[in-house]
């Protein structure tokens, strides 16, 4: 019979050997479910993870794939070390894409240097008021967020599409679901400096993603607010005992995780759509919640995990060219990867132990 | 083998015997050559403080332990019971202090699947209504559980017991939950088993209860069997005697301080009862002098973590003018602001309460720390300077550490537990609230601890000490209420109190620390 | 008028299977998010087995068991390896998504033929009735009966009992002696096994082709769906007909220009299951007495 104990002390060793072996595993059980339907297993770890980044200037794709996920995750990790199970990142992320799309359409003439920092507020606005929904009425009702956020992704989505179809159509699309262009100002644009240009398609963004990640790590493991959320995710009732509100550090991280996924809508509008269309995410907000996990929560961990995972999208896509795969079958490694890095996450909290079956004994207690 | 027997009832031969019974976990002994026996239609009280060794004792009745020596004997021959099924179809129930109950279903249901399967809920709710009518116990077997006050689901308990044709009811506590009617009620019912032939171990530390209901008891004083006597005409004292021991009489008491000002104050504290199973607080007054040791004894389950949460903040009435801090009105701060007034606090619990196992000493540091000057600059953390505390801490309070800055859940408990309180006590707090200060830990550190809180109180400051440990109380404290189901008695001066008297107190006996506390001086 | 209503019936019968089979994990206590990846996975080997062996009840019966095995991925991780249940379950959805896409890969565009109308004699022939409840499919009769089974087990017998109190209380249920992992192992591969039928019920039935994700969301649909029926199995059938009625709606809302527009339509069954979510928070004895108070909770078995 298996037994699980507590662990009372994690080696460092064992928290950065976990995720190294969950994607070893994910690899092996990938390939291997690959070739048993009929595809060459090697083959397909090639196209999926070697292809996409064979050239230099396949380093931007990446960076730019991982761009969206790093944001959006690094807003994740503050939820979930709080136990604030956040799951409608993506409902968050089409506001902000909305808001800030509504400042882009609104004001095209403004120049870059008033719409690109009113573009940003607009959109963290958005992605904090849809973030909001979940959190006021667990705050107010207890009721389960987990619930909420997935349905309100639901109605984020209808309500763009109808945004794009109806109200925000271009009249000149003929016909698409389109909304107009963006004006140049309204554009992130590639970074165009010497050797950075050779990365390909790299823009501002990124910067702004890796940026944020950083600094997101200097609040967790730095301020008085990372400290809150940290204990009150660990152990609510000292969190109590310290004076910190259960209340406050709910609707602070929803509020945190809204305007990161906001500000993610936004900045993939910005630099590769450059306008609204029913479908501004493809699952990003799902995806951030296994890049959150392969980071175990931390946010400089974040970048890392943001760029494997964005290499398996990569491979999705290359995958879709190259062996005419539907995109989802990148689903199969980041299933896989997730499975293995919550397995992983048991074994480093419990000590996991074969007995033989014992009489009914009792506990340590009195 | 049978031993003679000491025939208070009219039955020769013990139902249930118990001979040299010894239990220990680790180190630990939890029962030492425990015997004694019941009889068949006795009521037996099975009394001590908490610790003493009684669940154990009553695990190892029920299978859910095994002895490390001893035997027990049911109707004259030796058994062996490996588990509670064992158990019950030798004719042993048990009614735990915490059931286990499925509130979103029936009376019946619940019923249902403790039995064993066959039987329809059709014909199990007809036998729970001839229970029911048979003893008196009211219950709707198509009631839910949800629906039920505490009392009553107590008796869903005790008919899934009686269902299965019990020779021995075990009860543990039972009255920790129940109203004094709901008490009578209960009491009544027991009565009418032991007239039916039926026997009850009744665990309790209530003298008035036990003096009321049972006919026997046996006191476990520190895993030890101190005596099996008869109730009937003893008193409390001698009973509170036997539970506590009068080795408490020979230890120093320390000199209350002369000229001191009131350095915090409770007056009139009510808290309403937030569940069944909590306490409510009633017109709670405190006053604590710098320079002493107020000590507050009692039994669990009394109302201490009540009245520790209101004391720190964590639980606020919404009212001003109840809790003054050397004046001030801090009735409406939460923790952290009573913390920068000058108070420091140590909960009964230090894991998942007072420190957080899994993060660092350090960061344990910051948990108390962070409202307080220049710990937390533009919200930013000073992590060196909680790192140098956290070592000044361990330096000074004796704290064994694993590694530089280790996790809490690598300490012992008593050196986590020096900690804790050293975290506190370095402050140099004015007022120090702290309550079970030395639960769990071993001599040393709770010597350790408790001179701490002495040398603090010697520096001006004003200690105010919950504990359930009466050695402890006397062994410190300048003086002493006694805090029994949310009523706190006046307050003694130590000099003046014995283990007797304190007893009476902790079984609810107010009237002679009225006469103590009105008559005399603090 | 006619053939709407049969499209409203049609179009509920993946849902009613689905929350149907969710119904019975949630209330052992378990929350499986991997629906919609269980419904493809039901989806694809339905197609697949059909296309393959030409025949579409066996088709029904591949959709079952892929159901069940991914739901099998599921119970390996969150109860074996106490796995927190929300990130194993989004886990198995993008796993079953995407592999569902792989295995369906060469199927894509072709056809097949699905399950035949199965007419209960008699009953068919009423007016009206007849041709709308009575002259359906296997997997529909199917859909109701498994509903109606549901419900007389959970409520009737003592294994439903025992599940029930599983999840109420999954510690009294281990306290008792009670195999609490076991229980929800069972009700967790009934839940991937309805799950698959749902699935299956799609190119069996209403568009008999495979294309990747074809459940469009269905599978989120039925999670929402559970709730909204507050856990009680008869109020999935009007949920499902809700829910189903309501995307008819909009289309018949449409041809006849209707001033709302069809998207605000879709939005009121997630709109309604937040609102009914806030009712069961606020509502404490409904709470208490229908939703499985151990939903989602961690257990660990040994003591």
């Amino acid at each position: 019979m298996i037994s699980m104990t507590p662990r009372k002390h994690i080696p460092l060793s064992l928290t950065l050997l976990t995720p190294t072996i969950a994607i070893i595993l994910t690899l092996l059980a990938g390939a291997g479910i690959f070739g048993l339907l009929g595809f060459s297993p090697l083959g397909s770890l090639y196209t999926f993870f070697i292809a996409p980044i064979s050239r230099p200037d396949q380093i931007g794709d990446l960076l730019v794939k991982a761009c969206p996920l790093i944001i959006t995750a690094t807003g994740l990790v503050f939820c979930f070390r709080a136990n604030v199970w956040n799951i409608g990142a993506e409902g968050q992320l089409v506001f902000g894409a909305i808001f800030s799309g509504w400042v882009a359409l609104s004001f095209p003439d403004w120049p870059a240097m008033t719409l690109m920092p009113a573009m940003i507020m607009a959109s963290i606005i958005g992605g904090i008021f849809w973030a909001m929904i979940p959190a006021l009425l667990k705050v107010r009702f207890n009721t389960n967020e987990i619930l909420v956020s997935l349905m309100l992704t639901y109605v984020a989505a209808l309500f763009i599409d109808w945004l794009v179809r109806g109200p925000w159509r271009d009249p000149m699309s003929f016909g698409f679901p389109l909304t107009k262009m963006y004006s140049d100002a309204a554009l992130i644009h590639r970074i165009d400096v010497p050797f950075v240009g050779m990365l390909g398609q790299l823009h501002w963004g990124v910067v702004g993603a890796l940026i944020l990640a950083i600094f997101g790590g200097f609040v967790l493991s730095r301020t008085i607010l990372g400290f809150q959320i940290k204990v009150m995710g660990d152990a609510p009732r000292a969190g109590r005992f310290a004076g910190f509100s259960p209340h406050l550090v709910t609707v602070g991280v929803m509020a945190i995780a809204g305007a990161a996924a906001g500000l993610a809508g936004m900045v993939e509008v910005s630099a590769s759509m450059g306008q609204l269309q029913p479908n501004v995410s493809f699952g990003y907000g799902f995806t951030a919640i296994i890049v959150a996990f392969l980071a175990r929560l931390n946010p400089v961990g974040v970048i890392f995990a943001g760029l494997i995972v964005a290499l398996a999208e990569l491979g999705g896509d290359h995958a879709q060219i190259a062996l005419g795969m539907p995109k989802v079958v990148t689903g199969v490694f980041k299933g896989i990867l997730l499975f293995m890095l919550l397995a992983g996450e048991t074994f480093n909290r419990y000590h996991i132990t074969l007995r033989r079956a014992a009489p009914v004994s009792g506990t340590q207690e009195q | 083998m049978s031993q003679k027997s000491n025939a208070s009832g009219s039955h020769p031969q013990p139902l249930f015997e118990a001979v040299g019974i010894t239990k220990k976990f680790g180190d630990f002994t939890a029962n030492a050559d425990v015997s004694f026996r019941i009889h068949p239609g006795e009521i037996h009280a099975l009394l001590g403080e908490n610790g003493a060794g009684k669940s154990t004792f009553v695990k190892i009745a029920y299978g859910l332990l095994q002895p490390d020596k001893g035997r027990l004997f049911w109707n004259g021959e030796i058994v062996s019971i490996r588990g509670p099924q064992q158990a019950r179809q030798l004719g042993i129930g048990m009614v735990f202090q915490h059931f286990s109950l499925f509130d979103a279903l029936t009376v019946a249901e619940n019923i249902q699947l403790a039995m064993p399967a066959g039987e329809s809920i059709a014909s199990l709710s007809a036998r729970i209504s001839s229970i029911s009518k048979d003893y008196g116990i009211e219950v709707d077997p198509a009631a839910r559980i949800h629906n039920l006050s505490v009392g009553q689901q107590q008796r869903v308990e005790i008919i899934r017991c009686l269902l299965q044709d019990p020779k021995l009811l075990i009860m543990d506590e039972p009255t920790s939950v129940l109203t004094p009617q709901e008490t009578e009620q209960l009491f009544s019912v027991l009565r009418r088993f032991a007239e039916n032939g039926l026997a009850v171990l009744f665990i309790s530390h209530k003298l008035d209860e036990i003096r009321a209901l049972t006919s026997r008891a046996t006191v476990l004083r520190r895993g030890q069997n101190v005596g099996s006597v008869t109730t009937k005409g003893r008193s409390n004292r001698e009973l509170a005697e036997m539970m506590i021991g009068t080795k408490v009489k020979d230890v120093a008491r320390q000199r209350a301080p002369a000229n001191a000002k009131i350095l915090f104050e409770v007056k009139g504290l009510n808290r309403a009862k937030a569940n069944a199973f909590s306490v409510a607080l009633r017109n709670i007054s405190i006053a604590a002098y710098s320079g002493e040791i107020f000590g507050i004894a009692g039994i669990a389950g009394n109302g201490q973590d009540e009245l520790m949460a209101a004391l720190t903040g964590e639980w606020r009435a919404q009212q001003p003018g109840v809790i003054a801090l050397d004046g001030i009105d801090i009735s409406i701060s939460g923790p952290a602001e009573r913390r920068v007034a000058g108070m420091g606090f140590i909960p009964e619990e230090r894991n998942g309460h007072a420190a957080v196992p899994s993060m660092s000493l350090a960061d344990n540091a910051l948990l108390t720390n962070h409202s307080l000057a220049g710990v937390v600059r533009g919200g930013v953390l000073d992590l060196a300077g909680m790192r140098a505390k956290a070592a000044a801490i361990a330096a000074d309070f004796d704290v064994r550490l694993p590694e530089p800055n280790p996790l809490a859940s690598s300490l012992s408990g008593g050196n986590l537990q020096k900690f804790v309180v050293g975290r506190e006590i370095i402050k140099v707090p004015r007022v120090l609230i702290v309550s079970q200060p030395t639960w769990g830990v071993d001599v040393g550190a709770a010597v350790f601890i408790r001179t701490a809180m002495q040398e603090l109180a010697a520096k001006g400051s004003a200690v105010v000490m919950i504990s359930q440990d009466l050695e402890e109380i006397f062994a410190i404290a300048h003086r002493i209420a006694v805090l029994h189901d949310g009523v706190l008695s006046p307050a003694v001066s130590a000099t003046k109190l014995t283990a007797e008297r304190v007893g009476l107190l902790m079984g609810g006996d107010l009237a002679d620390a009225t006469n103590m506390a009105s008559g005399a001086s603090a | 008028m006619e053939a709407l209503i049969l499209t409203v019936l049609l179009t509920s019968v993946p849902l009613i299977f689905a929350a149907t089979g969710e119904l019975v994990a949630e209330r052992s206590g378990v929350l499986n998010l991997g629906v919609e990846g269980m419904m493809l996975m039901g989806a694809v080997s339905a197609f697949a087995a059909t296309a393959i062996l030409g025949n579409p009840y066996l088709g029904v019966l591949a959709g079952a068991v892929a159901g069940a095995m991914t739901a099998v991925v599921f119970s390996l991780f969150a109860l074996g390896l106490a796995t927190n249940q929300v990130a194993t379950g989004l886990a198995l959805t993008i796993f079953g998504t995407g592999l569902s896409g792989l295995v369906g890969a060469p199927f894509v565009g072709g056809t097949i033929e699905g399950l035949p109308n199965l007419a209960i004699p008699l009953l068919a022939d009423l007016p009206i009735v007849g041709n709308l409840l009575f002259n359906h499919d296997l997997m529909a009769y199917l859909s109701i009966g498994f509903l109606g089974l549901v419900g007389w087990f959970l409520n009737r017998t003592r294994a439903g009992l025992v599940l029930r109190a599983v999840g109420n209380s999954h510690d009294s249920a281990h306290a008792l002696g009670y195999p609490v992992l076991l229980v929800r192992f069972c009700a967790v591969s009934f839940g991937g096994m309805m799950a698959g039928l749902g699935g299956a019920y799609l190119p069996l039935v209403l568009t008999p082709h495979w294309s990747e994700g074809m459940t469009a969301g269905r599978g989120w649909i039925a999670l929402a769906l559970v709730v909204f029926a507050s856990w009680i199995p008869s109020r999935i059938l009007v949920g499902a007909l809700l829910f189903g009625g309501i995307t008819i709606m909009q289309l018949a809302g449409q041809a006849r220009g209707w001033a709302v527009p069809s998207q605000m339509l879709s939005m009121l069954p997630y709109i309604a299951t937040i609102i009914v979510l806030v009712v069961i928070a606020r509502n404490r004895e409904f709470a208490l007495a229908n939703s499985p108070a151990c939903l989602g909770r961690l257990f660990i078995g040994n003591k």
